[in-house]
């Protein structure tokens, strides 16, 4: 898993020249696609993946955020059995997805359920880069959707680690109906009073930008993760000229005025509780918190 | 209606359709605004940034009742085009689309939209000032909009910056129209790394309104003279003309309460999956 964490780092951030660098050794290094910093897997581990030399929060799987995030043994998952069809009959899309389900062990690009953190209830939801880089077809906009919904039902805070490459091509026109639809509930559930938290996580693009990702009451994003709507390459091609380096991450959209507050993956926990908290109703002065 | 208006008259391939509407001589909605509206006023900006000229707002009437008119801009000449961005909104765009959304809101106006871009514009500036907040919003803020909203694809309808306008009661699309995911060529260019396999693209992406009735994206088609809208704009105006006036009277009246679960689930249904 962790190669193909390499892999897609690597095509994203460019990497060295792949033919003439020394192969990676396959058990032990990470190497930083940011600072080309190295440390081996166990440290990266202990650090909650993220680069010990300059804080890069790397991309995990959603199984790896649950389990930093969720209160031990409290994460119940919904819809866990869902997986997608062939709406517009692509071909092959069918023998992409059994392949990646076997490769990942996902059934799909997107975790829900409900959980607590620091013993604040709360509805959650995840998405997972590995599976086709979290794109949104109809299983994740069903999954999010209903995770909105039983949201509203329930009265229960709701939060989004987001991760997408944007609306899911095999999918066609349905794959973009997902955002009207996942964006449609997140409005509804704003109507219901709901507490929408949006975690935006590397790399969160396209379509999901541009619908539930952006709908949050409050928006964290990592540090120095990538954040936009359109994609790098055809934006330099439109403008035919190299774009800065910080062009899109987290930084780039606080100081545009897009993100809240950008919070470190090991403070992450605490502050998610602390906003739940504040968000409790019926709370007075001189009340305990 | 008719069962007919769900079907194309004229069986040509989606590639054929790509043809048609990108013909130099394809009416935009400058043609139509005034063979279909009378009153007509346009009305500029944001009130937050500035005026986009690839989304035109304004107010006026249709068959005498007041309505809010909401249009993406193909320019017909360079200097349009210039102006309009090739149709190509920036988030100030979407962002006047929404507050002329909530303006007819508050006057009890219906909102007609009319799709015509190959995507939103996809630059630094949009970047910065938020097209995918801007998207979002849009599409959170007509799914909430308590007054009937029409929508119709002229042209184009590429990729969230034409779903920004399509969250709405009822769609239709013209009979050469296409709406898609992201533009054949940008699919192409994705799927296979090679632009110039647009011609393929078209035949696999399911972008016809046929297609779109039948993803449950589209209710209705509205017919195009033979050969498409350019040989006879006054004919396809008269056609855009009525399937308004069916559609808004299927709608004005209704309970807006009906009227909005009917929006939300016409959305919440699309998706294949099984459990």
């Amino acid at each position: 898993m962790l190669e193909d964490l390499f892999k897609m780092v690597t095509a994203r951030w460019g990497g060295d020249d792949d033919d003439n660098s020394p192969p990676v050794p396959q058990t032990a290094l990470f190497k930083c696609p940011r600072c080309s910093g190295s440390c081996d897997n166990e440290a990266l581990e202990r650090n909650m993946w993220v680069c010990p030399e300059c804080g890069y929060h790397s991309r995990i799987s959603a199984a790896d955020r649950l389990a930093i995030t969720c209160d031990s043994g409290s994460f119940m998952e919904y819809d866990k059995d869902m997986a997608g069809q062939n709406p517009i009959d692509f071909p092959d899309y069918e023998d992409k997805i059994r392949s990646l389900q076997e490769k990942t062990g996902l059934t799909e690009a997107v975790i829900t359920g409900e959980c607590t953190i620091h013993g604040e209830k709360c509805i959650i939801g995840v998405m997972d880069s590995h599976f086709m880089m979290a794109s949104m077809g109809s299983v994740v906009g069903e999954k999010i959707t209903r995770a909105f919904e039983r949201a509203a039902e329930k009265r229960l805070p709701l939060i989004l680690f987001t991760a997408s490459g944007g609306a899911r091509m095999q999918e066609g026109l349905v794959s973009l109906m997902q955002m009207a639809k996942t964006s449609g509930a997140a409005a509804r559930l704003a109507q219901a009073g709901g507490l929408y938290i949006t975690v935006l996580t590397d790399p969160t693009t396209g379509g999901v930008t541009a619908s539930f990702a952006s709908l949050g009451d409050i928006i964290i994003a990592e540090p120095k993760v990538l954040v936009g709507f359109a994609g790098r390459r055809v934006i330099e091609g439109t403008i035919r000229q190299r774009l800065p380096e910080d062009f899109q991450s987290a930084e780039f959209l606080q100081e545009n005025g897009f993100v809240d507050m950008i919070c470190e993956r090991r403070n992450m926990r605490r502050t998610l509780a602390h906003l739940i908290r504040l968000h409790r109703p019926g709370q007075r002065m001189g009340g305990e918190t | 209606m008719a069962e007919e208006n769900t079907v194309p008259k004229e069986q040509l391939t989606p590639f054929e359709r790509l043809e048609i509407i990108r013909n130099k001589n394809r009416p935009t909605i400058r043609d139509y605004i005034p063979m279909i509206f009378t009153d007509f006023y346009e009305m500029h900006g944001d009130r937050l940034f500035g005026d986009d000229g690839a989304v035109l707002g304004g107010i006026g009437r249709f068959k005498n009742m007041p309505v809010t008119v909401i249009a993406e801009v193909k320019g017909r000449d360079i200097y349009e085009n210039k102006s309009a961005n090739f149709a190509m909104p920036h988030p100030e765009g979407y962002r006047k689309a929404i507050r002329l959304a909530r303006q007819a809101e508050k006057f009890h106006r219906p909102v007609i939209c009319f799709i015509d871009t190959p995507g939103a514009f996809c630059g630094v500036e949009a970047e910065k000032r938020g097209q995918g907040e801007a998207i979002a919003r849009s599409l959170a803020e007509f799914m909430t909009l308590r007054t009937p909203v029409i929508s119709v694809v002229l042209g184009e309808g590429g990729s969230g910056g034409a779903l920004a306008l399509g969250v709405c009661d009822e769609l239709a699309m013209l009979e050469n129209a296409i709406y898609s995911v992201i533009s054949p060529r940008g699919f192409a260019s994705i799927l296979w790394r090679d632009a110039s396999r647009e011609k393929e693209a078209c035949n696999i992406m399911k972008i016809t309104a046929a297609d779109a009735v039948h993803l449950g994206v589209a209710e209705r088609i509205i017919a195009e003279p033979p050969g498409g809208a350019h040989n006879d704009p006054e004919t396809t105006a008269e056609n855009i003309s009525e399937f308004l006036a069916n559609s808004l009277n299927n709608k004005i009246g209704k309970d807006i309460d009906v009227l909005l679960n009917g929006r939300y689930n016409k959305f919440r249904k699309i998706g294949a999956f099984t459990e």
